[in-house]
């Protein structure tokens, strides 16, 4: 029977800009009397301006009533832009600070691991910090003696334990550190961010661990940028957007609505010297239509058109194609072809035409980013500029189902028997 | 609301408010948590002496070189009067006394600050912290006492007029006062550092003031009647007095303001306490 762990209850946390702490007395006064006199707050940040909701210029709602609940064994997916509040969100289930208004019940021990190995001591051994960092994560002596051997194990610097940790190697000590935090039974378990340091092996181990966490019937909140993660380990997410709760539901959706949002939010991100400019790109078929959309295995053409501020000898262009997990999937240049773009007069504007053939990548959303530039440098790089789906028809495989979300290219393939 | 909602409900094991009373101090939890704060003061130890030569001598040659210079400039240079005991044991028993109360003190006035990083990241009673300085501290105390004690047993087998009172009995009530007052004091400038942070300054030197202000270099008897009731006023001077009455043998005990130095450090200790555990819920937005 499913039991609810965690209960957020309207919860807000306020920040106050400004008005707190300028950290020593002199400013305090300072701003006292300048406030006296009418003037401006002379220790006032300048440019501060919030994204977040204001409410008036010197408070901040880095969290504005943000309910939800859990039940025990969900893992659930925190996603949002930086600033979203989910950084906040953490510390107020971890008690490192106390929310605004609301409350937020909760059934069971909290572990929270907003960073690995706080509170190692450099001069001491690595055995003293295991006893030393499982203290502090909340767990009692007899705990960490009788799992001491496991923990050793699991970092796999059993050697080196009586080695004072400051003569550790970084991965030694973020493994270290993990395999303490890892060890933890408690019912809760809160983590940020941390599989963002150590190499592929350490991060797949600690997916695998965190993934047994939650099976054993353990609850847990999960915090990352790295969206793959997520959807890996979470069962359920909740998107946070400027300090509330935007979504709540399965993690697909979620991150799928992280995803659109992000895309249409930003900018396009533009970047290069410049002396040749992409004036206009498009995507289309072989007729010249504009698309958005191409089944599997359809050929398309992308068309740009570009002109330089100054006499250039020559160009290359290049198109990336990424997934909306930003993995570059696909790359396409010029010289693929021996197709040189040369002798660019001032002013002129060229034109050319790119025709990529047979389209094998799994059905999704992708995104076209353009390049211009010579071995001496970029021109002009547009990111992501082109947004196209590829569904899945049944020209270049005839399966009637669905192609399994996780390949990424789609191979074709004849069978026979003898 | 079926049932299993409701009886889920009582269930909590905890809720996160706002604001919790004020009186509302978990010293259960606190104890949940004793091995984190013998952890911290074996790492204290431990980190201390990692990579000396000299190691926990460190704690003696610190008493003893103070008590040199002391011996020197206000026993020869300034000719201060001792009450007739020898220098060397009056000054020493006094440093070692007060050096209980400053490190306390200096080092708990800090906790907030030092242990932001820590603090931040993760939640255990932020009393642990204090509570593990002042007993760490407590095992540097009882070595520089051990070492007192050889002194003052060299000086008696040498004959002079020094013998230990019944009041020796009275010593680790005196330790206890020393450490609360010294905790007291120290977790409310800590609470208060965290918005301003000019108190850390005025701390450093507010202590060696202090110590002037403490009859360590002088006994009480050469005070002028008119800073009497000042240094009277003083909470350690009690707690020294009584201290050095009770290993030297000159004086009597004034068990009055003994009391008022226990009066002083439970108020103290409880306002401290009730402050420090405003503070804790949310120094991390100020800090």
């Amino acid at each position: 029977m499913s039991n609810t762990v965690i209960k957020f209850e309207d919860v807000s946390k306020q920040y106050r800009l400004g008005v707190v702490g300028t950290g020593t007395l002199s400013h305090d006064l300072n701003r006292f009397i300048a406030k006296v006199r009418g003037k401006e707050d002379p220790t006032r940040k300048v440019g501060v301006s919030n994204r977040l909701d204001v409410k008036d210029g010197n408070y901040v709602w880095a969290l504005r009533d943000v309910s939800f609940s859990l039940n025990d064994g969900e893992v659930l997916g925190v996603v949002g832009k930086n600033g979203a509040g989910k950084s906040t969100l953490l510390k107020l289930l971890s008690r490192v600070t106390a929310p605004t208004t609301g409350q937020i019940k909760v059934k069971g021990r909290i572990a929270s691991l907003l960073e690995v190995g706080t509170g190692f001591h450099p001069e001491l051994t690595g055995k003293e910090n295991i006893f030393l960092n499982g203290a502090i994560l909340g767990m009692t002596k007899r705990e960490i003696k009788s799992k001491f051997d496991e923990i050793v194990d699991f970092s796999g610097v059993s050697k080196y334990v009586d080695t004072p940790v400051k003569r550790y190697s970084s991965g030694m000590y973020v493994r270290l550190a993990f395999a303490v935090a890892a060890h933890l039974e408690p019912e809760i378990l809160i983590v940020d961010e941390v599989l963002a340091v150590g190499d592929a092996e350490f991060q797949k181990k600690a997916i695998g661990k965190m993934q047994s966490v939650s099976k054993s019937g353990r609850t847990v909140l999960f915090v990352s940028h790295n969206l793959t993660a997520v959807e890996q380990l979470c069962s359920k997410g909740i998107l946070l957007q400027n300090g509330m709760l935007k979504m709540e539901g399965p993690i697909h959706d979620i991150t799928s609505a992280y995803k659109k949002a992000s895309v249409n939010e930003n900018e396009l991100k533009r970047s290069g010297t410049r002396l040749v400019e992409l004036k206009n790109y498009a995507m289309t078929n072989l007729l010249g239509q504009a698309i958005d959309e191409v089944f599997l295995g359809e050929t398309f053409r992308v068309t740009a058109s570009f002109s330089a501020k100054e006499t250039t000898d020559y160009t290359d262009f290049t198109l990336d194609i990424r997934n909306d997990s930003n993995e570059f999937i696909g790359h396409v240049t010029n010289a693929d072809d021996l197709f040189e773009i040369k002798n660019l007069e001032k002013d002129e504007l060229r034109k050319i035409t790119v025709e990529v053939k047979d389209m094998s990548f799994a059905p999704g959303t992708y995104y076209i980013s353009l390049w211009l530039g010579n071995k001496y440098g970029t021109f002009d790089y547009i990111e992501n500029c082109i947004r196209f789906t590829i569904k899945q028809g049944d020209f270049f495989i005839k399966r009637p189902f669905p192609f399994d979300k996780r390949a990424k290219t789609v191979l074709r393939s004849n069978w026979s028997t003898d | 609301m079926n049932q299993s909602t409701l009886r889920e409900q009582e269930n909590w094991s905890m809720v996160l408010k706002p604001k919790k009373s004020l009186f509302e101090i978990n010293l259960a939890e606190l104890w949940q948590y004793r091995d984190l704060i013998t952890m911290f003061v074996k790492r204290d130890f431990v980190a201390k002496f990692k990579q000396t030569i000299l190691g926990p001598l460190w704690f003696i040659i610190q008493p003893l070189l103070t008590t040199l210079m002391f011996v020197v400039v206000f026993g020869n240079i300034a000719g201060i009067p001792t009450d007739g005991i020898p220098q060397v044991l009056f000054y020493m028993t006094g440093i070692v006394g007060w050096n209980y109360f400053s490190t306390c003190l200096n080092d708990t006035s800090q906790t907030f600050i030092k242990n932001a990083s820590i603090f931040g990241k993760v939640y255990f009673p932020r009393l642990a912290m204090p509570i593990s300085i002042v007993i760490s501290n407590l095992v540097s105390f009882v070595i520089q006492f051990v070492f007192l004690l050889l002194f003052l047993v060299y000086f008696i087998l040498k004959g002079t007029d020094v013998m230990p009172g019944i009041e020796v009995l009275l010593i680790p009530f005196l330790v206890l006062l020393i450490a609360g007052l010294g905790l007291g004091f120290g977790i409310i400038i800590s609470s208060l550092t965290t918005k301003y942070r000019d108190l850390v300054h005025l701390i450093t030197f507010g202590v060696t003031l202090w110590m002037y202000a403490t009859p360590i270099i002088y006994p009480m008897s050469g005070i002028p009647e008119k800073y009497r009731g000042w240094v009277m006023a003083n909470p350690m001077t009690p707690i020294v007095e009584t201290f050095k009455t009770a290993l030297l043998g000159v004086g009597e005990v004034n068990y009055l303001s003994l009391l008022y130095s226990f009066a002083f450090t439970v108020v103290l200790l409880a306002v401290g306490i009730l402050i420090f555990n405003k503070v804790e819920r949310t120094f991390m937005d100020t800090v």
